[in-house]
């Protein structure tokens, strides 16, 4: 079958699937289990509300626990076996390889580096953002030109990017347009950006927060909408300069959107693949977790270790999991 | 607001252009490769494409046409043509010209240089040129002409065209499709799905929906690299391994803790009085949601399907993982992107076209759409 008719079908059979399932559940529910009728009327559409939301949540539930929670726990134990013995239990045999492979712990320490860059980068640019298009008459359309690359995919940023790093030898033009500035403000040869060890790591950073700081921007932009104007007129009125309005009146109250935000973003680099996939593929030292894992799970064929890394993405993301929830269940 | 006390006009200003740098900064890696993708290959090996929208001057040599094409006006001998038709080379404008590597702007345009007993060549600013000689013209090989000339910005369509239309297309129309193909199912079926888990966790009272909706919040952040290999070997356990119902499937599953949490706290908002008057007047569970629940939380459902939809079109792995096969014949087009990114690094205008022919839909989405991504944003996030 054509693949886009099997799309038609999969959408039909899907949405008719779950709405008959929800009606039909239904149904069954209030007409044949627990009939709203005879002796037992009132008991019985007391029981039939119990099960109801059931009813409702039993697809999600599924899939969720399929599709997220499941892999947690089967990936833990993929971590403690190894497929080339026939998927038998090795202890933290994964673990020691790990941690013995000096790639793990360039992406270990690149995974931190990204970690400590690009959320405060892309909060700081966002939050600048925020402020400068806050009060002048083209904001909106500045605002949606600086939030436009979060609708660009990974890959495509990354050929974006490439273009802008392109270096071509020194006599003839640059097609490059960081070589081109660098050369016209006086550097002395067109450099390689990608592959100079440590520092490319930031170049392939400025991809990410490129397309993050839209999405700070936004959320910061509404938060500064949300301070009250009397903090800011009473600052005013008390002589503060608007570096001092900024930072010691409107910082201080939207702190808790900041905080929002750079974990947001956290979250987004320890799952950073696609990026440094297409650009360096790892090379010249810009390996990170995620592509270590890819590597390890589909180049090398090696679940056990693969799974060891995915372990290492989830420890890390732990904290914040843990936050969140706590945070969820205060509102409630 | 503009004139309270405290706002200069120097501030302003400042403020202005600030804001203006940034957003250039922003756009202009965008831009480049947008114009790339409008160059020919000379074109964007030749310069840099900020250069390409204004004239570009540049030094060429063309000959003109050699001995055999001669004809003879009276006692002349005479050589005519146009050195940029003859050449296949857009039209330029020419400011000076000469006949030798060493004096390549002697003559303006319009003017005759008188070679001695070789002729009298004149050149016109459209490249028009006459060589006219007492004597028959002899040699193989035409003169030299070196030209200064200056060429306006020149762009064209035929790199989407040989993208998307040629045999040699690099396959991106039919990854085009794929995508299309995984993108569609994988977005209307969470939606559904969704909705009516957050209905539950927002209005109904049961047992556990606390901690239930702790889950969901928990799930949001867990990396989905944790789902590959266990899905995967799932998928083959029950015989679908790789293909499109797969990347549903799984697209399916990862978008759900999204989209039960944005619809579950845009339903908590809804006004209580109208479910409760529904309940009072009859109306089963079923009824309300349907009737009233889903027409109202329409701007939620917006929101989602198009995080969604950018985050199906756009992914990598998800596709990587669960959809190509070695036949390659469902490549997707991000996929396609990176394969060329190794194979034909150095041919940007058929990867600046091939990008953009992916960058197109959702920024389409994007700018018409945006009120509903960021007020899904804002819902997502801000607590």
């Amino acid at each position: 079958m054509h693949p886009a008719l099997q799309g038609l079908m999969m959408i039909f059979v899907g949405v008719s699937g779950c709405v008959g399932y929800f009606y039909f559940s239904n149904i069954v529910l209030d007409k044949f289990i627990f009939p709203a009728k005879g002796e037992h009327a009132g008991r019985n559409i007391n029981r039939a509300n119990l099960v109801r939301p059931w009813l409702f949540l039993f697809p999600a539930l599924i899939a969720l626990g399929l599709y997220l929670a499941y892999p947690v726990i089967e990936t833990f134990r993929l971590s403690l076996t190894d497929r080339s013995q026939g998927g038998a239990f090795v202890g933290a045999d994964n673990y020691a390889a790990l941690f013995n492979d000096p790639k793990f712990w360039e992406a270990l320490r690149n995974n931190l580096l990204w970690l400590l860059v690009v959320p405060a980068m892309s909060t700081a640019f966002g939050l600048l953002a925020a402020q400068l298009t806050d009060r002048i008459k083209w904001g909106n359309i500045a605002k949606s030109l600086i939030f436009m690359p979060m609708a660009i995919s990974f890959v495509g940023a990354a050929v974006i990017w490439k273009l802008v790093y392109d270096a071509r030898p020194i006599d003839t033009n640059q097609i490059g347009i960081l070589n081109a500035v660098y050369l016209a403000l006086g550097g002395d040869e067109p450099q390689q950006w990608l592959s100079k060890p440590f520092w490319n790591n930031f170049f392939l950073m400025a991809v990410l927060i490129w397309i993050q700081t839209g999405f700070a921007m936004v959320i910061l932009s509404a938060a500064i909408r949300g301070v009250p104007e009397e903090t800011i007129e009473a600052a005013i009125i008390d002589g503060a300069n608007p570096f001092q309005i900024f930072f010691k009146i409107k910082v201080p109250q939207i702190i808790g959107t900041i905080v929002v935000v750079w974990t947001t973003i956290t979250i987004t680099v320890l799952k950073v693949f696609d990026i440094v996939f297409a650009m360096t593929n790892g090379q010249w030292e810009t390996q990170v977790l995620a592509n270590y894992m890819y590597d390890k799970l589909f180049r090398a064929g090696d679940w056990g270790v693969g799974s060891a890394a995915a372990m290492i993405i989830m420890l890390l993301v732990m904290p914040i999991l843990v936050w969140n929830v706590r945070n969820a269940r205060k509102e409630m | 607001m503009d004139n309270i006390a405290g706002r200069k006009p120097a501030v302003v200003w400042a403020t202005q252009i600030s804001a203006a740098v940034l957003v250039i900064l922003w756009l202009l890696p965008t831009v480049g490769l947008l114009i790339s993708s409008f160059r020919s290959a000379d074109q964007i090996a030749g310069s840099g494409w900020w250069q390409s929208i204004f004239p570009q001057e540049q030094n060429i040599m063309i000959r003109a046409k050699s001995a055999a094409d001669q004809t003879q006006e009276g006692a002349l001998y005479v050589i005519e043509g146009n050195l940029f038709e003859q050449e296949g080379l857009d039209q330029g404008e020419i400011s000076a010209w000469g006949t030798s590597s060493r004096a390549i702007a002697a003559y303006t345009s319009g003017q005759t240089a008188d070679l001695g007993n070789k002729g009298r060549l004149s050149v016109q600013a459209n490249g028009d040129y006459r060589f006219e000689n007492n004597s028959e013209f002899s040699g193989k090989r035409g003169q030299r002409v070196f030209l200064t000339s200056v060429s306006p910005p020149n762009f064209t369509l035929d790199n989407y065209k040989n993208v998307l239309f040629s045999d040699g297309g690099d396959g991106m129309a039919k990854a085009f499709f794929n995508t299309l193909t995984v993108t569609i199912p994988a977005t209307i079926i969470p939606i559904l799905i969704a909705a009516f888990a957050a209905y539950a966790l927002a209005w109904m009272d049961f047992k556990g929906r606390a901690l239930l909706i702790a889950f969901v919040v928990g799930l949001l952040v867990v990396p989905l690299q944790l789902a590959l290999i266990p899905l995967l070997k799932f998928h083959n356990s029950i015989g679908i391994g790789k293909g499109y119902l797969g990347v549903w499937m799984a697209h399916t599953g990862f978008g759900l803790p999204l989209a039960i949490y944005l619809l579950r706290n845009y339903m908590v908002g809804l006004p209580k009085d109208i479910i409760e008057n529904a309940r009072v007047d009859g109306a089963t569970e079923f009824q309300i949601f349907i009737k009233i629940i889903l027409p109202l939380s329409f701007p939620a459902l917006a929101s989602f399907a198009i995080f969604q939809f950018l985050w199906t079109w756009n992914d990598l792995l998800v596709g990587l993982v669960f959809l190509i096969d070695s036949t390659g014949d469902t490549t997707i087009m991000t996929r396609q992107i990176t394969e060329l990114l190794g194979s034909r690094g150095g041919n940007w205008e058929i990867l600046a076209t091939a990008a953009f022919v992916s960058i197109s839909v959702p920024l389409a989405v994007f700018f018409f759409m945006q009120k509903y991504l960021v007020r899904g944003l804002l819902a997502g996030s801000v607590k």
